[in-house]
């Protein structure tokens, strides 16, 4: 009987709380807890200042004790992926956080352009004094050799905004980028892999993510389509499905996950989703100012698709070249309508008396 | 690190990490600090986010250029031309900051006349003896005075000992003197141009302006700019004037003892700094006393000839080594006797781990003790370090894992080759089990002098012991064998204090107690506080002198734990730095010669009137009551010869030397010579390479010559943030193994192109040594580079990290390498060489040496061809400087080099 | 009664049909396990202070420990090198000491051997005493040509730099008491 759960609003055929699609501002509340439950947290990814270490890959699965890539555990299977110095290759029930790498680059002429900033945002940021990036730069700025502007619009252009976006290093007459981002489960507002379990094994939990509990999971496997991410997978030879937990049990006992805890340079940060989201918008104002016209964030609008993420990211360039989905939608969006076709006969069954229970609770 | 201890008269890390973020500016090169020191890194995004910029010169393209503002790349093996560049840039602008220059370094002292500069003698310095393939440092001296080298580290001065010589060199504080070092300086640097950097190492010479404009306007009384470097630098023939260079421009711009300033010399291993200053290392005892050389040093007083004259602190090295002496033989040790000073065995030349490998393929060390080293895979040569293994009598190896060193008699590649047979290896191998850091306690060194005590967690499991435990019990049956013996050469060992006390079930020695008798103990059985409260007159111990203090007050100072957030941001009470907690080196020199700080923005140690004392945010580098007025007496030796006004207490005259008189073997000056092995030409002498540069000529151990077409390209080596040194604690880790699972190799899509290699197919890599598969990372990260007459260079990359045992396998990068060496140091270029590439594996078995020997022929190397076994001789060489040094006279010309894409 | 209701209360959709969580998707869903979870650290029987033994950051490390067993090691927050954060090798550290494949007892390869065999490690110890002194006297040097060297050329040394101060002092003080010199270190290298 269980499965109804994740199809009950069919029932009304409308979804006034948005309890599947749209913004949800309590999404711990709205999932039975009391109202004093834990402030929603969540990851907020940096991958501005990434480095690529994968300390948060190990850190997560030492803490989480996940089995290497390969069967037996002692001779890796993978080998070299050749993708850059990515091997972990996707998230999966094994590898709950992901680093991707991806190289870009195009060539200029020299002499080089100049590497100044449209405006002259080079205080730093609460720097004693900074000079800001341009101090290397107090050269006349000079345009291109016939005398163009510099376009700032492509994702690649790097001439004046080498001084300033930290992933855009000028090197020699080539500009060149490396983008690191370490991908990890979103813990959606409106999470597809909960909402079409049919075992209760994924929950929301009073911090406000989402969790597999793997001594209910039956490896039914309904929840791996259903993430709009392709995160959420079942582990080979075990059946059931694994995937982040943002350390629920660390959570539990006040402490940070672990890839937060490692992470080196602070592109992981942990922390309640609010502030978080606050922090990434002043992030964002403050590389946009610097001219980083390519930053944006991922995950952090609570009117996408999935009613915004739990483990929102900011980024350097298009979701789809880190591998992310440009526009993620909760695969049971259209829940309601689809029910409210097939309804009949289920109501017939089952809808009285849950249908009065949802009545009381409004 | 001579390199700055010839320049600032200490060769560790001038700073520490987190100075970092006072930085205005952070130039990283010779080091890829975002992979290989990941955490550290935290403190350079930090200085990033305040508006510092960051700029990272490295022929690859990294995860640290990444996230830099600017990423210069430049041809493998040319630092000193880009660092020689940048001095250029600045004597030519007169951008050095004068005021400290004048204060600080011996920009004013007047070299002799009869001083012959590169510049003169077309790559050779005066004093060249191509006989002996070394220099006569006479003609280097100041006018006036004699400079006895205050590294106290590395190799015997055969003039040094004069030390009647020593006096005040003659100076012209208006630098306009063509004799004065300021003028020297400029003078051999001139043809270091934009250009002739451009040429040389392949950098555009508007890149190398940027540069130049960042650290120049981020240097001087407001600014300061930091330098980062690791074994980018250190591994060449040249490298420690690599260091040199660096030391020269960081004095220049006034940017040493200053927050946010220094040199960070990033070491790779968690103690390597605590290996060398308590060195096991042949030509050094702790604390940088020179290990004693046979015919100078016959006795104590012949040994501290040269301290007991020089001026600053190094004028104690009496007190310093008869403390060391008492702490050895304790009571044995007495006036009359020298305290035992005897019993030290002594040196007379290189016993280097490289000799020792040559000797040892040639049957003449008997016994070897790996200590958890790995050489047969980190070691440049693997396959020569294998040939020695297979020609001991006996091996022990301390270790985790089944490293290759302890497995190369059946799993070696000479065994696949059959240079090598398992069953014709004499060599017994003892495997002794190791303890890991949490299962034992003791000190770590951190590469910013930090002592820091890991605190044991667990016992060892079944045989697995700390290596403290495995030397103190072997000490104890030695002595117990030998305590009988009149023989006279066992009384070193009768003599010796070996008294510690044990606890556990296992009987593991306190190595509290033998930090205590590093820190040492006064006449009245205390622990000392300070390295200053030793004594020539045997009532004193030390046996690590600069380690004096970490046991102060009977406390282990290495085990503060007070946590950062609780204390200011320089964090004295974390940990204990050498010398006396002193976080920053040389930091009197943050203050002007009045002792106020230069700017109030960068204030950090200065003199308080009120106090009479030194204060600040650090422990100041110098005498705490000795005012700024201070000027010493005629003739007054060790510290009282400082005069308050100078900085670099170590050195015999208080400067920072900008020109280096004695202590280096290679020249007073740094001078771009090109690597041993390199596609190209020397742009600026006819001296192609260091010719002081150490080889050893044998059949395992060929050099690919210069220029040569058949060797056509340039490599480097690295290391990977996912793996470890030589993999013995990375590759046998699941975790670690599956990020980074395969050997690979990273080429540019142009080299791809041009010898038909595919993103991650396989792809043969031979030298004249041997050759090695990997797969192949083609990637724009790595880049031709244009060097002068157009002549492009390609450079592959090649992490190190891999060998046949663990979870992750594959061919060694090292075995690539041959082992050529830098003459102060013995250090090996394992930096920079030559190799082709073809795509496809390599052959299997016999095959693979017939291959490799091909190329030798071709390439006009004379045979490679190892007799089964390995034991081919050392072949004499009278090589002289010239003929070790001169392309022009080698077979090819630098157009056979590949030529320029489309 | 009781019995029973306890009994449907654990029932999760008792609980959902019950409970502020009609959706079943949070509060009644949590199992049994869930409800009893914490964190292996919390349950650890001490935390031992320690530091990371890769590169030369010198980051600081809390060891914890469960039944004589290293359960988990991360970052120390109070370093003010570190602050608490380990990149991928010190993350990876505990598996140093439970790596499937070290090796933990005394193995010996004899000459000419083709397999390792064990050995004792106190007999190990006594046969390496006993290798040192031979290979000391064979290569034992009283003078150099006309030079007085007191010392052997029969032994030979390399230490890695992950070494403890302590070990290297040790090391450095034995030999040169024995007379070797060959003593060399990963820091030439």
């Amino acid at each position: 009987m269980s499965q109804f759960s994740s199809a009950s609003p069919a029932f009304t055929g409308h979804d006034p709380e948005n309890r599947l699609y749209g913004p949800l501002p309590d999404v711990t509340g709205e999932a039975g807890y009391e109202p004093d439950h834990p402030a929603r947290v969540g990851f907020f990814t940096d991958t501005s200042v990434c480095i690529g270490c994968k300390a948060c890959e190990v850190a997560c699965k030492e803490w989480n004790t996940l089995p290497m890539d390969d069967a037996d555990g002692t001779r890796d299977a993978l080998g070299l992926s050749g993708m850059s110095y990515d091997n972990t290759g996707m998230l999966g029930a094994n590898s709950w956080r992901h680093v991707a790498f991806v190289e870009q680059s195009r060539s200029v002429d020299l002499p080089m352009p100049s590497m100044g900033v449209p405006a002259a945002p080079d205080q730093g940021v609460g720097s004693a004094g900074g000079c800001g990036g341009s101090c290397g730069s107090e050269s006349p700025a000079h345009g291109n050799a016939d005398g163009t502007t510099i376009d700032q619009h492509s994702v690649l252009n790097a001439q004046a905004l080498s001084s300033f976006d930290p992933q855009t290093a000028q090197s020699g007459d080539r500009e060149i980028r490396w983008l690191m981002s370490s991908d990890v489960c979103k813990h959606c507002t409106h999470a597809g892999c909960l909402d079409v379990c049919p075992t209760g094994a994924l929950f929301r939990t009073e911090f406000g993510t989402v969790v597999v509990q793997d001594d209910i999971c039956n490896g039914c496997g309904y929840c791996v389509p259903a993430c709009p991410y392709g995160v959420i997978d079942q582990r080979k030879g075990d059946g059931r499905v694994f995937k982040c937990t943002m350390c629920y049990d660390r959570l539990t006992d006040g402490l940070q996950p672990a890839c937060a805890t490692a992470c080196p340079t602070q592109s992981i940060q942990f922390g309640d989703l609010d502030e978080l989201q606050a922090r990434a918008d002043a992030r964002l104002a403050t590389l946009t100012e610097q001219g980083v016209t390519t930053a944006r964030l991922y995950g952090r609008d609570t009117d996408d698709g999935v009613g915004g993420a739990g483990a929102f990211f900011l980024l350097l360039d298009e979701p789809e070249v880190y591998g992310l989905p440009p526009d993620p939608v909760v695969t049971t969006r259209d829940l309601p309508s689809m029910w409210r076709h097939a309804a009949g006969a289920a109501a017939m069954l089952v809808g009285v008396a849950l249908s009065g229970f949802l009545g009381r609770r409004r | 690190m001579p390199g700055l201890g010839a320049t600032y008269g200490r060769g560790g890390a001038t700073g520490f990490q987190q100075d970092l973020v006072n930085a205005d500016c952070i130039v990283i090169e010779g080091s890829n600090m975002a992979e290989c020191h990941p955490v550290g890194f935290q403190w350079v995004m930090e200085a990033k986010a305040r508006g510092a910029k960051v700029i990272h010169v490295d022929p690859r393209f990294t995860r640290t250029s990444a996230v830099a503002d600017t990423h210069v790349p430049l041809r493998a093996g040319t630092d000193i031309a880009f660092l020689g560049g940048l001095i250029s840039y600045v004597l030519e602008n007169e951008l050095d900051f004068r005021d400290y220059v004048l204060a600080y370094t011996n920009a004013s002292s007047l070299v002799g006349e009869d001083f012959q500069d590169t510049e003169d003698l077309d790559g050779l310095f005066s004093g060249w003896d191509p006989e002996s393939s070394s220099y006569d440092k006479t003609s280097w001296q100041f006018e006036g005075a004699h400079e006895p080298s205050a590294t106290g580290t590395d190799e015997i001065d055969p003039v040094a000992p004069d030390a009647g010589k020593v006096g005040s060199p003659a100076t012209d504080p208006t630098l306009q003197h063509p004799r004065s070092v300021y003028q020297v300086l400029k003078r051999h640097f001139a043809r270091y141009t934009p250009e002739m950097v451009g040429d040389i190492c392949g950098v555009e010479p508007e890149v190398f302006l940027d540069v130049a404009r960042a650290v120049t306007a981020n240097s001087g009384r407001d600014r300061t700019t930091a330098w980062v470097y690791s074994v980018g630098w250190t591994h060449h023939t040249v490298g420690v004037q690599y260091i040199r260079t660096a030391g020269i421009l960081q004095a220049l711009l006034g940017n040493m003892g200053r927050p946010g300033g220094g040199i960070l010399a990033l070491r790779g291993h968690a103690s390597i700094q605590g290996s060398t200053d308590i060195p096991t290392l042949y030509n050094l005892l702790p604390g940088y006393l020179a290990m004693p050389h046979a015919g100078e040093h016959s006795s104590l007083d012949e040994y501290c000839k040269v301290g007991d004259e020089m001026v600053g602190f190094w004028g104690g090295t009496r007190a310093y080594m008869v403390s060391l002496l008492k702490a050895w033989f304790g009571d044995a040790a007495t006036a009359e006797n020298d305290y035992c000073f005897d019993l030290l065995p002594k040196i007379n030349g290189d016993h280097g781990s490289y000799r020792q490998v040559a000797d040892m393929i040639q049957g003449k060390i008997p016994g070897y003790f790996l200590v958890g080293e790995n050489p047969a895979v980190g070691h440049a040569n693997g396959k020569m370090q294998r040939l020695g293994l297979a020609n001991l009598d006996w091996l022990v190896v301390r270790d985790l894992q089944m490293i290759e060193s302890a497995t190369f008699w059946k799993t070696a590649p000479e065994i696949e080759t059959g240079e090598l047979v398992t069953d014709q290896i004499g060599t017994e191998v003892f495997f002794m089990p190791a303890a890991t850091h949490t299962e034992k306690e003791g000190t770590f060194t951190n590469t910013q002098r930090l002592l820091q005590w890991h605190r044991q967690a667990i016992e060892p499991p079944d045989d697995a012991r700390s290596d403290l435990w495995f030397y103190f019990h072997l000490g104890r049956i030695l002595r117990d064998r030998l305590k009988d013996s009149t023989d006279p050469r066992d009384r070193g060992l009768q003599a010796l204090t070996w008294d510690y006390p044990t606890h556990g079930p296992l009987v593991e020695p306190s190595a509290e107690a033998v930090l205590r008798e590093i820190n040492g103990v006064g006449p009245d059985g205390k622990a000392l506080s300070s390295y200053t409260e030793l004594k020539d007159d045997g009532t004193t111990t030390a046996g690590c002198w600069i380690y004096t203090g970490v046991y102060a007050d009977e406390v282990n100072q290495s085990d503060r734990r007070k946590p950062g957030r609780e204390q200011n941001w320089v964090a004295p009470e974390w940990g204990w730095a050498w010398p006396a907690n002193r976080r920053t080196l040389y930091n009197r020199a943050s203050a002007d010669p009045e002792g106020k700080p230069w700017s109030e923005r960068k204030a950090y140690v200065w003199w308080d009137e009120e106090t009479q004392r030194w204060t600040g945010h650090d422990v100041p580098d110098f005498e705490a009551t000795k005012p700024p007025s201070y000027r010493p007496e005629p003739g007054a030796k060790g510290p009282d010869g400082i005069s308050g006004a100078d900085a670099f207490i170590m050195q015999n005259d208080g400067k920072a030397w900008l020109f280096a008189p004695s202590g280096l073997a290679d020249g007073p000056l740094p001078t771009h010579y090109e690597p041993d092995e390199s596609p190209v030409p020397n742009a600026l002498y006819r001296q192609q390479a260091n010719p002081g540069r150490e080889v050893i000529e044998a059949a395992w151990n060929r050099s690919n010559p210069p220029t040569s077409d058949v060797y056509p390209y340039v490599f480097t080596t690295y290391r990977l943030t996912e793996h470890h040194t030589a993999g013995g604690m990375s590759r046998t880790l699941p975790y670690l193994a599956e990020l980074q699972p395969e050997f690979f190799v990273e080429v540019s899509p142009e080299l791809a192109d041009e010898r038909g290699l595919e993103n991650a197919g396989w792809a043969t890599l031979v030298s004249a040594r041997t050759a090695i598969e990997a797969r192949v990372l083609v990637t724009e990260r790595m880049r031709p580079l244009k060097m002068g007459r157009g002549q492009v260079v390609h450079q592959i990359g090649i992490p190190y990290h891999w060998g046949e045992q663990g979870i992750s396998t594959g061919d060694s990068g090292n075995d690539l390498f041959g082992v050529v060496m830098d003459p102060n140091v013995h250090i090996q270029e394992s930096k920079v060489a030559t190799c082709d590439i073809q795509p496809g594996r390599r052959p299997r078995g016999p095959a693979l040496v017939e291959l490799v020997e091909s190329y030798r022929q071709r390439a006009g190397v004379k045979s490679g061809l190892v007799p089964v076994g390995g034991r081919s001789p050392v072949e004499e060489t009278n090589m002289t400087g010239e003929e070790k040094g001169q392309t022009h006279t080698t077979q090819s010309a630098p157009d056979h080099v590949a030529e320029a894409q489309p | 009664m009781a019995t029973v209701k306890t009994w449907l209360d654990s029932w999760p959709v008792f609980r959902q049909l019950t409970g502020p969580d009609p959706l079943g998707r949070g509060h009644a869903a949590r199992s049994k396990r869930t409800e009893a979870v914490t964190s292996r650290t919390a349950t650890a029987d001490r935390v031992v202070k320690s530091i990371c033994p890769y590169c030369a950051v010198g980051c600081g490390q809390r060891v914890f420990v469960k039944d004589e067993q290293i359960v988990q090691i991360e970052g120390d927050p109070d370093s003010p090198v570190s602050r608490g954060r380990l990149c991928p090798k010190g993350s990876a550290s505990k598996q140093l000491v439970t790596s499937p494949t070290r090796v933990t007892t005394v193995k010996y390869r004899r000459p000419y051997g083709t397999e390792w065999e064990d050995l004792a490690l106190d007999e190990a110890m006594e046969m390496i005493a006993d290798r040192v002194l031979a290979a000391r006297e064979k290569g034992w040097q009283e003078l150099d040509g006309d030079q007085r060297v007191n010392r052997t050329m029969g032994l030979a040394s390399l230490g890695g730099a992950t070494l403890d101060n302590e070990e290297n002092y040790l090391m450095k003080k034995l030999y040169s008491a024995m007379g070797a010199i060959q003593i060399e270190n990963q820091a030439r290298i």
